[in-house]
């Protein structure tokens, strides 16, 4: 009997989803051993062709990393959710935007406009990047970028969910023994639409941080200060992400001394990441004066991106209005 | 005109493409590497706090996060104009040099050594990691393992998280580490140099001892001759982290040494219409289009030219074999692109080296790795030498430290126009009067681009060492004449 059909597929991202994969040192052999690998550009054969000859639903499970930055991305998300039967939007990306989603704050013709007229450019004729150009011995085409950075369930249908910048890697081992335990009739997947390989509660819940719901009166910046290392990080002023944050990582940065960046996007039930965090901030600041809370919350000096830092582009918000009149809307 | 697609080049961000152009002969015309991809952080910067760049850009590349923190890291400082603690300063080296040692052994065991080790000409099956681990014994892939999960962990212990570190801040880092986690570091470390020293010897023994490899590494197919890139210490030795960037000519004379602020007198970025990624260039030399030699401002910052730009290094085992390499290959500077693989391996064992030197310093433990910065913000510009070339990152902030403007020049960014020439000689020497040596035209250009390590390149080989190819070779009229593969069924 041949194998089930396994595929990963990075589209806009930096590649650390991959590495977290390979972290996953010897159950790598597991995938090895229970799966074909058909199509993973970091590892092996990257022809999109194989896999549109492919039928459809070949693939039993694909990973993807990246969010849709360009019609190649959304090219290939499209083939590969029609040759999938098990699509999974991997990582920070895929899910919710990730960094590379702040761009959202902007037309995409800033986004050019501002990489090709930097200090060290020299761009004396402001030349841009062009999908189509003809050169003297013939056309050479490069993808077009998207008016918005959207994210993989904004453009197909997704089946799982799995968050983080990267996926921790013990998360991803598990997920990886559940679905092959599936295989075998030992283990149920979860139903369509689930989170899969993090916690059901918040980074706070996991953290070791003592928290003595101590309230506020500014919020300070972590260089400004030797923060405690013992003490809940929000509650020495320092804008940590943990409150709105899903669970799934062991809290990992506030454990290093940093605030949670709120990788692992909304925690579970939550509709908006940044109004849940705005809520989270808000009943820590110790004054009822609305002028003493507008000076607390000037403390805050990038409330855009403290509350939508990982998830702009999944978010009800999706992008500035710029950007979304860009886009047709 | 006959025109020849290599589409698409696995990569890291989406996939690089080259397109051959051939005259009426049947000789190359011109040659076009294009990089497909901008997702736009030097607009998306804007406005995000000053000590979050080491935190946003980290996510410019998932392979070599270290590198964007440490950069963003030493910028950040810079901004505020604080001086990092003694203590601060080795934290982040050290862990930088355990980074570097991993990220190096990925890339030659992984990536490059399947073409030294198998030889290029091996069948295509066994030219894979598998393949060097069978021909080297089981015992030895272990340890490549180990060399591996020993970085990590090092990474982890100082930098909170195996991928995208979280410590550095302005004036230092959020933490420190403890004797125990010192010992262990130490421990490491010391096992590390062993491996750097037995890489070296396989190396030795299988590549330099076969005529054969030594010929392709002398050959002309992979050699240009321009400026070089690295940054070196107050002595001009090598160091990864800190230092004045270096740069010298064809001739091996320096051109320029320079602290980081001064980098936009020094270096400029050409653009073309048909890539999304620039062409840097020495600025006072100026951008001749894709030509190598003294009068041309393209420069190389790979291992090889950070070798080249420096006059040694700064511990000794590792400048043994820096004599020797230069004694082997007929002095300074080399310009044999494929000696970068040979030129990694001496950079890997000064970056073990260095990392025991680190963690046996007294003061690695010590609580003071953080200063407060007292300085107003405003502008500052940090610089490390990442694996794949030197990377500046500069940022301008308000009074309050929220960015209003960054400039990023990143690793393979410099190294664009040089691949982009070795493609074309290397195309130019394969394709003569339509005659396309068809396994050779692969494997070759695969090599010319490869001994750089580009980041669209690099994470290509991780798994089983292959690059997939196709080129199709067409008429004019956009007949397919031949389809040529390799690792494509």
């Amino acid at each position: 009997m041949s194998k089930p059909k396994f595929a990963m597929y990075w589209a806009a991202s930096c590649g650390g989803c991959e590495i977290a994969v390979l972290n996953i040192h010897e159950k790598i052999l597991d995938v090895d051993a229970n799966f074909e690998v058909v199509f993973w550009p970091v590892a092996m054969d990257a022809k999109y062709k194989d896999v549109e000859a492919m039928e459809d639903g070949s693939i039993l499970l694909t990973l993807w990393n990246g969010g849709i930055r360009n019609d190649e991305n959304e090219h290939i998300a499209k083939l590969l959710r029609k040759k999938s039967q098990i699509l999974v939007a991997f990582g920070s990306c895929a899910n919710e935007g990730c960094i590379p989603g702040l761009a959202n704050f902007s037309p995409a013709s800033e986004i050019m406009t501002t990489a090709f007229n930097t200090i060290s450019t020299d761009n004396p004729k402001g030349i841009l990047p062009q999908p189509h150009y003809k050169m003297p011995e013939g056309e050479i085409h490069i993808p077009t970028i998207l008016p918005m950075l959207r994210t993989l369930d904004q453009v197909v249908d997704v089946d799982y969910f799995m968050p983080g910048c990267p996926p921790e890697s013990h998360q991803i081992a598990a997920v990886i023994d559940l679905v092959i335990q599936a295989l075998q009739g030992k283990a149920q997947l979860p139903p369509k639409g689930a989170v899969i390989g993090a916690g059901a509660s918040t980074v706070c819940d996991e953290c070791e941080r003592k928290r003595n719901v101590k309230t506020i009166k500014e919020f300070g910046r972590i260089q400004l200060q030797h923060a405690d290392p013992e003490l809940c990080l929000l509650e020495q002023g320092i804008p940590c992400n943990g409150p709105a944050t899903r669970s799934g990582c062991n809290s990992r940065c506030p454990s290093a001394g940093a605030q949670c960046i709120g990788c692992y996007g909304p925690a579970e039930g939550v509709s908006d990441y940044g109004a849940r965090l705005v809520a989270a901030f808000g009943s820590v600041i110790d004054s009822n004066d609305p002028a003493e809370i507008d000076r607390i919350l000037d403390g805050l000096v990038d409330p855009a991106g403290q509350f939508y830092r990982f998830n702009l582009a999944g978010s009800m918000l999706k992008a500035s209005i710029p950007a979304i009149r860009a886009n047709g809307g | 005109m006959q025109r020849i697609t290599i589409d698409p080049i696995t990569r890291l961000e989406g996939h690089g493409k080259i397109e051959i152009f051939l005259n009426e002969e049947g000789d190359v015309a011109n040659t076009y590497f294009q990089i497909p991809e901008l997702r736009g952080f030097e607009r998306f910067c804007v406005g995000r706090p000053i000590e979050e760049m080491a935190l946003l850009t980290n996510r410019i590349c998932g392979v070599c996060p270290e590198a964007h923190h440490m950069a963003a890291a030493k910028a950040a400082d810079a901004v505020y104009k604080v001086e990092v603690p003694r203590t601060g300063k080795m934290l982040r080296e050290l862990l930088y040099s355990a980074f570097y040692a991993t990220d190096h052994t990925t890339h030659f065991y992984a990536l490059a050594g399947p073409d030294f080790v198998m030889g290029p000409d091996a069948p295509v099956a066994e030219r894979n990691i598998l393949g060097v681990i069978h021909k080297v014994g089981l015992e030895i892939g272990g340890q490549v393992i180990q060399m591996r999960k020993y970085g990590h962990t090092v990474v982890e212990i100082i930098g909170g998280r195996k991928v995208h570190p979280c410590t550095s801040i302005p004036g230092g880092l959020t933490k420190g580490i403890t004797k125990e986690q010192r010992d262990e570091i130490l421990e490491m470390g010391k096992w590390a140099i062993g491996f750097a020293q037995f890489s070296l010897k396989l190396f030795n023994d299988i590549v330099l001892g076969n005529k054969t490899y030594v010929d392709l590494i002398l050959g002309d197919i992979y050699t240009h001759k321009t400026y070089y890139m690295g940054m070196v210490d107050e002595n001009n030795k090598t160091n990864f982290y800190d230092g004045k960037v270096r740069v010298v000519g064809p001739d091996g004379k320096e051109l320029v040494k320079y602290a980081p602020h001064e980098y936009t007198e020094n270096v400029a970025e050409h653009v073309e219409p048909w890539t999304y990624l620039k062409f840097p260039y020495m600025k006072k030399v100026g951008w001749k289009g894709f030509v190598d030699g003294a009068d041309s401002g393209i420069y190389c910052a790979t291992p090889l030219s950070r070798l080249n730009a420096a006059d040694g290094l700064a511990t000794p085992l590792a400048q043994e074999e820096y004599d020797k390499f230069y004694k082997t290959l007929g002095g300074k500077p080399v310009h044999q692109r494929l000696a970068t693989h040979w030129a990694r391996l001496i950079e890997l064992l000064y970056a073990a080296e260095r990392w025991v030197e680190l963690a046996s310093d007294p003061e690695i433990t010590s609580p003071n790795y953080h200063a407060i910065p007292t300085g107003k913000p405003t502008e500052g510009v940090g610089i490390v030498e990442a694996p794949r070339g030197t990377l500046t990152h500069h940022y301008w902030t308000d009074e309050r430290g929220v960015v209003t403007k960054a400039n990023l020049i990143v690793g393979t960014t410099n190294n664009y126009a040089p691949i982009s020439m070795s493609i074309g000689k290397a195309a130019k020497s394969l394709i003569k009067k339509g005659t396309v040596v068809n396994e050779g035209l692969l494997n070759m250009v695969e090599m010319a681009f490869r001994a750089y390590d580009p980041c669209f390149g690099c994470a290509t080989h991780s798994l089983p060492g292959q690059m997939p190819l196709e080129v199709t070779i067409r008429k004019a009229d956009g007949e397919a004449l031949d389809v040529l593969k390799q690792y494509i069924d």
